[in-house]
């Protein structure tokens, strides 16, 4: 069951921008990574949820069990609450949408709009959408942007309660979740020593 | 050796500018031969009249308009399944030659049809067929040149091709299908049975062939090699970046 | 797959989704047609077929790159491409949303435009059965020009230079199948090669389409 990444390396437009990347996340564990604008913190979770391909090294995860958040919350303005939360349910084929906005903090706002919902508000229903995948991984990229002290500290909670249930949490961020169990991981050290360009492999004939 | 060596970029290039030169000089060996041959030393047919010698240029750029579009087909192919990138760039470089080829083919055409048919243009099958084929080209080249990432096009690009090729073939027989048509058949592969082309033609028409299938190789080895320069400067840039 | 389907119709009906918008141009083009050419019915009994279906495919054209670029916009895309669904499932249902929200319409509208270009009688039946089997056709093959230009900004004019030549034998067959039902002369022949077409295009083009925009995502 655990999440277990060997000597990945991945590349962003052509280019590997991280290599050597190891580490493994058991049931219940939660890794932050951190690292300097542009390190590739995206490019690695985008290559950790099958978006795009590794260069080298392999992931090894159970099928299906990983679900990936980021900046775009794909959410649909002209849904309300609720039924963007229905859609990402009925497609995981899980239930839980009551419960999943009661967590974040949402029921108040669930016949509303997502036109009609602030920043913070949006971001929080996309975090909701996390309850129900019934994935158990959980790869987060910047999940707190706009997001205000109390609803970070609400995230958290919810964390928290995935990683209680057996869950697996990998984020990138640069705001202190207060997730003090966590490990953490710089990705600095891994960045790509001679920046050699690969484009899927032969590009360095190029150069 | 096995021939996927010559897909390594630095090789190609080794090769490739040794080959060209050779390639440019038979290319104009043949091109001259053939088409003074053709224009000045063949008789006029009984029927067109000296119309008939835009035939060597006709009918050359019209199989070469085809011809090119199958080359980038099996160029796609092989990026596709050996990720190879010289050959995703050959058929980048190949689709503008296709383009002109067929738009020459096309104009000779109606150069041709109009003293003949009587008209500059007719909604003839093959006409038609080279029209879409030409549109498939202009299709093809507006998506290169839309995608910024040269992997994601080159992927693009090569999806699109493959399909393309489908469609094509499909639009030749519905064409077909939609008006019979005043063009008269191909008669090159005639020779032989009943109403063949005269060999008085057939010679020249077989260096002119030769002179434009050269005449292909050359400019796409010339524009693959322009493409792998642009692409190595790309990296190169990439890099210092990065650096 | 059905909340997918479900999704999308409700985003089309809902305000600013579009639907009707294609409904509407289809509309424009019967009646532009005759301002352009002049009234006589004989002339334009004669070119009906033609505009028909030169009309409902631009009108299909017209909503083409709303089928992916706004969920690859919000994020959606990405998403759905790491849930349970397959991306080739997801391109079908796609598709047939678009069908359903333009294809369909315009099929059941298009008799009525046929009054306004004096189609001859024994062509509504075919008209209206040409459509039913070529739309789908160039909603599929839409939804793969749309996956191959998702992901440039501005694509819709791309978008139109790469579907349009790929419509060449839907529209050839389908103005086919209502030219020579409309003169009574048989007309079973273009259709199944239309169909023939419809059913091509739906078994192989979603998986061409997936393709593309897992090139599109990465």
């Amino acid at each position: 069951m655990d999440l277990v990444v060997d000597n990945l390396a991945v590349a962003r437009g052509g280019l590997t921008v991280l290599e050597g990347v190891s580490f493994s996340v058991e049931p219940g564990q939660a890794l932050i990574l951190r690292g300097p604008n542009g390190v590739g913190k995206t490019t690695l979770l985008r290559t950790l949820a099958g978006l795009q391909p590794a260069v080298a090294g392999s992931i090894s995860a159970p099928p299906e069990s990983l679900t990936y958040a980021a900046h775009a919350d794909g959410l649909k303005a002209v849904l309300t609450v609720e039924e963007n939360l229905q859609f990402w349910a009925a497609i995981h084929g899980v239930g839980g949408v009551t419960d999943a906005m009661a967590q974040m903090n949402l029921t108040d706002l669930r016949a509303r709009r997502a036109a009609n919902l602030s920043a913070g508000q949006k971001r929080r229903l996309g975090l909701a959408r996390l309850l129900v995948t019934g994935r158990a991984i959980w790869v987060l990229d910047e999940p707190t942007v706009s997001l205000d002290t109390a609803s970070v500290a609400l995230f958290a909670g919810v964390v928290r309660a995935h990683l209680g249930a057996g869950g697996m949490v990998l984020i990138a961020t640069h705001i202190d979740l207060g997730l003090t169990e966590a490990a953490v991981l710089d990705l600095g050290p891994f960045k790509a020593k001679a920046p050699v360009a690969t484009g899927g492999g032969f590009d360095e004939a190029f150069t | 050796m096995s021939v996927w060596e010559y897909a390594n970029p630095k090789r190609f290039m080794q090769v490739s500018a040794r080959v060209l030169p050779v390639v440019v000089g038979l290319t104009v060996v043949s091109l001259v031969t053939g088409l003074i041959w053709g224009f000045f030393f063949t008789p006029d047919d009984f029927r067109q009249g000296s119309t008939v010698k835009i035939i060597f240029l006709h009918v050359p750029t019209a199989m070469m308009a085809i011809n090119a579009w199958v080359m980038m087909l099996v160029a796609s192919l092989i990026w596709l399944i050996r990720r190879h990138h010289v050959s995703a760039l050959a058929a980048k470089a190949a689709a503008p030659v296709g383009l002109t080829f067929t738009l020459i083919a096309l104009v000779t055409g109606a150069l041709w049809g109009q003293p003949m048919w009587g008209t500059w243009w007719a909604w003839d099958p093959r006409l038609t067929a080279f029209l879409i084929l030409a549109l498939f080209y202009l299709g093809y080249i507006a998506l290169w040149q839309a995608v910024d990432d040269p992997d994601t096009a080159a992927d693009l690009t090569a999806v699109l091709c493959m399909v393309g090729s489908v469609f094509a073939v499909l639009s030749r027989y519905a064409v077909k299908f939609w008006n019979q048509g005043l063009h008269q058949d191909s008669t090159i592969l005639k020779v032989g049975e009943k109403d063949p082309i005269d060999v008085a033609y057939y010679v020249p028409l077989v260096v002119c062939i030769l002179g434009f299938v050269l005449l292909f190789v050359a400019l796409v080895l010339m524009r693959t090699r322009t493409e792998i320069r642009a692409r190595r400067l790309s990296a190169l840039l990439a890099q210092e970046r990065l650096a | 797959m059905n909340a997918l389907l479900i999704r999308d119709l409700r985003l089309a009906f809902r305000a600013g989704g579009g639907f009707g918008l294609g409904l509407a141009f289809f509309l424009l083009v019967a009646v532009l047609v005759p301002l352009g050419v002049g009234p006589e019915p004989a002339t334009l009994a004669k070119i009906a077929p033609g505009i028909l279906w030169v009309g409902a495919l631009l009108a299909c054209l017209l909503s083409l790159d709303r089928i992916f670029a706004l969920d690859f916009e919000d994020g959606s895309l990405d998403l759905l491409a790491t849930s349970p669904i397959p991306l080739e499932g997801v391109v079908a249902v796609k598709a047939l949303a678009h069908w359903l929200v333009t294809g369909l319409p315009l099929t059941l509208c298009a008799p009525m435009l046929g009054v306004l270009l004096n189609l001859p009688g024994p062509g509504y039946l075919w008209l209206v059965v040409s459509l039913a089997a070529g739309t789908p056709a160039l909603s599929v093959i839409g939804a793969f020009g749309a996956a191959l230009t998702v992901g440039i900004k501005r694509g819709g004019l791309l978008l139109s230079l790469l579907v349009l030549p790929l419509y060449v034998p839907t529209l050839i067959f389908g103005a086919e199948v209502v030219k020579r039902g409309a003169t009574g002369a048989e007309a079973l022949v273009p259709l199944l090669l239309l169909a023939g077409i419809t059913a091509g295009a739906v078994a192989l083009l979603p998986f061409a389409a997936a393709a593309a925009l897992r090139v599109n995502l990465r």
